[in-house]
């Protein structure tokens, strides 16, 4: 039995566990193609103008799949945490899927939603395996390993080995943390910022430069908590949280020397966290601060331009801590 | 404690009458205009959607006339509206504006935070008073709403035309100057009255449209350009799916107490949309549903840019169209909308309703694609 992936949304996160449990279930795992200028226009083909550049390259990535396997995996996933929530679209996602593509093969769409509490997790994976074979026990034991698959994925995350630099389960990249004294944060959701056509290599870009690139994902857990739970209100979407967590907790360390958020065209909820983001890091820090905004318009020679101009502030930045001019004046960079 | 809240539809006069009641003074910001808007949009987020950008702009003008406390519902996501105050403080905080912030709502479940809140703004502890006066806020709420629902229905018929309008105008005119929840009940009962005596022309052909979509946009003139009155004027009847009395009394009470009354339009949208998609994205689909089988001629959908749920929603309409036969038009509103370019495309669609109606009593088509 062949199970397909799109290789869009929530995979940057979840593929060692997901390839892995159908794996160990016994079915063929087909990951559709990297994302490329074909899987971006036919996924634009077919989904309403409004839809976020991500959502219309999740399609792209189904119309690669679909006529290669006998069921797509597109699960229905609402709440991963108690009480938050992903983005609305998520939410519709599988409905959104079946009414604009043609000829689907039969999708496991299983809702995933923990947002009263976790106890139903071992019911959604039966629900996700029946699919494949009815034996509970099988479940449970390819569930179980996928588990430490996954939980060693986010393992080599927060140790600065991000999804570009693995391919399968082989690190084919080490990045040295402590090679570059520079770093810099770089946020965004997963589906941006690790698929490196959508984000125009951002984050070769950056190391080329000599920087040594963080997202939200190589940061302690408990710390992005601590400093989401700073907020008056909780913030209630998942991504959101850890996004804005990293981002506070950035702003107060010495050595991370500015904040690049990459974000697409309409998404609502960069719409609010990176407004946030933006105002306190000016408010309560003397960081960089940049946003750069894709969808499917966008030319990479503009990209390199803002990231580069970046980069040289950056970079002159260091260059210029201890100049005093004879003025008397300090020299702002900003 | 000067009060203030955001303008959506005709909510400031009830929402005026409770705190009249309480006897809390209140602060109404200026009427919705292209004022209001531009500075929404000048100090909001490029990409939030119109209604934060027109509730900012609320804020801002009632600061400006002396309001220091903001009152406003809450809710806990997956749509936006869940964090708006959190970034309006930070907008006003960088405005250099001190006000505070109220939201009505529990956080993560905390009954008691939420009846501090309450009745911080109420000015009393005592719970029999709080109650009292929204009593009499939700009683006004509801004889309003009721009214604007007559008059979408009951316009399009007037023999004399012009003649709700007046009725409509003079209501506000007199409610905005009449204090309690009281004086504006029978102010409303008489132009209820009033309004249904007005003579009409019954066998006026007429077209029946539905409105569905996210609910701001749906109440708040300002924000869909006054579509209600516009298709009034082309001829056609209109009902909007959702009214302030009915959020209010749906997210007030019937959640609070686990019960909804949405049962039906949950079961019609769910071979659409199994689950929620936040906001009011399967209410949308579901009430196409009920106009369609309730033998509406059409149904147009409002929303502001960007909105996540109607996105959803709007995927799937399609699908409905197709096979319910039912014409639906998805309208797309910001603060770049032009009034002119708007009223174009209800005429055009209005148009196809009336062709299509047209051809179904002559029999000549079997199928209006």
């Amino acid at each position: 039995m062949r199970i397909g992936i799109p290789r869009g949304l929530f995979y940057y996160y979840y593929y060692p566990l997901w390839t892995k449990f159908f794996e160990m279930l016994g079915a063929e795992v087909v990951v559709s193609k990297k994302t490329n200028k074909q899987i971006v226009d036919s996924g634009v083909k077919c989904t309403v103008d409004d839809a976020c550049l991500p959502v219309k390259v999740y399609h792209g990535h189904v119309v690669d799949l679909k006529d290669q396997v006998d069921f797509i995996f597109v699960p229905k996933i609402m709440s991963i945490y108690k009480n938050e929530y992903i983005c609305p679209k998520f939410c519709g996602l599988p409905e959104m899927i079946k009414s604009s593509i043609k000829d689907l093969p039969p999708m496991i769409d299983t809702t995933i939603d923990f947002h009263k509490s976790k106890k139903k997790l071992l019911k959604t994976v039966y629900e996700i395996g029946k699919h494949i074979t009815k034996d509970k026990e099988k479940i449970n034991f390819a569930f179980e390993e996928s588990l430490k698959q996954h939980k060693a994925y986010t393992e080599h995350m927060k140790n600065g080995i991000l999804p570009i630099d693995i391919d399968g389960n082989k690190i084919f990249q080490y990045i040295n943390p402590y090679k570059y004294k520079q770093k810099i944060l770089l946020l965004g959701h997963p589906y941006n910022i690790y698929d490196d056509y959508l984000s125009m290599n951002i984050i070769e870009k950056l190391r080329k430069n000599n920087l040594h690139v963080m997202t939200q994902d190589t940061f302690d857990t408990k710390i992005i908590n601590e400093k989401a739970a700073t907020m008056d209100k909780k913030m209630f979407w998942s991504f959101g949280r850890k996004v804005l967590g990293a981002a506070l907790y950035a702003m107060e360390q010495e050595d991370i020397q500015g904040i690049i958020y990459l974000s697409s065209f309409g998404c609502g909820i960069d719409s609010v966290i990176a407004d946030i983001i933006e105002r306190r890091t000016r408010r309560n820090s003397n960081k960089p601060f940049i946003l750069l905004t894709l969808d499917e318009h966008t030319g990479e020679a503009g990209i390199d331009t803002r990231i580069e101009a970046f980069v040289d502030m950056i970079k002159w930045r260091e260059k210029n801590e201890n100049y005093i001019s004879t003025h008397g004046q300090y020299v702002s960079t900003r | 404690m000067k009060i203030t809240f955001p303008h959506m539809g005709n909510m400031y006069l009830p929402a005026k009458a409770m705190f009249d009641d309480l006897g809390v003074e209140t602060v109404l910001p200026p009427k919705n205009s292209k004022k209001t808007l531009e500075i929404g949009t000048k100090y909001s987020p490029e990409l939030i959607c119109l209604p934060m950008k027109i509730n900012l702009g609320n804020y801002i003008e009632s600061i400006e006339k002396g309001a220091d406390t903001i009152v406003v519902t809450g809710s806990c996501g997956p749509c936006r509206f869940g964090y708006f105050a959190e970034v309006e403080k930070e907008i006003l905080k960088d405005l250099g504006h001190n006000v505070e912030f109220v939201v009505l709502e529990a956080p993560d479940g905390n009954i008691k935070e939420l009846y501090n809140r309450i009745s911080k703004i109420a000015n009393t502890k005592n719970m029999m008073k709080i109650a009292k006066g929204l009593k009499g806020g939700i009683g006004v709420l509801k004889r309003i709403d009721k009214f604007e629902e007559t008059v979408l229905k009951l316009r399009p018929y007037e023999k004399n035309k012009g003649e709700m309008d007046k009725v409509y105008k003079s209501l506000i005119k007199n409610l905005e100057n009449s204090e309690g929840s009281q004086a504006m009940i029978k102010l409303i009962n008489q132009a209820q009255k009033c309004i249904e005596e007005i003579p009409i022309e019954k066998n006026r052909d007429i077209l029946k449209v539905g409105i569905v979509g996210e609910i701001y946009t749906i109440i708040e003139n300002f924000a869909n350009i006054d579509i209600g009155k516009k298709l009034n004027e082309l001829g056609v009847e209109v009902h909007k799916s959702h009214t302030t009395s009915g959020w209010v009394l749906e997210h007030l009470f019937y959640n609070s107490i686990g019960s909804t009354r949405e049962k039906d339009i949950r079961n019609a949208a769910k071979p659409y949309v199994k689950t929620m998609v936040g906001g009011h994205g399967r209410e949308t689909i579901g009430n196409t549903i009920l106009y369609a089988k309730d033998g509406y001629d059409g149904v147009i959908q409002v929303m502001p840019f960007t909105c996540m749920p109607e996105i959803v929603a709007m995927s799937l309409l399609p699908q409905v169209q197709n096979e319910y036969h039912i014409p639906i038009m998805t309208l797309i509103i910001d603060e770049m909308t032009g009034e002119a370019g708007y009223v174009t495309r209800l005429e055009a669609y209005i148009d196809l309703l009336r062709n299509r109606r047209e051809k179904y009593k002559n029999e000549k088509m079997l199928s209006w694609r």
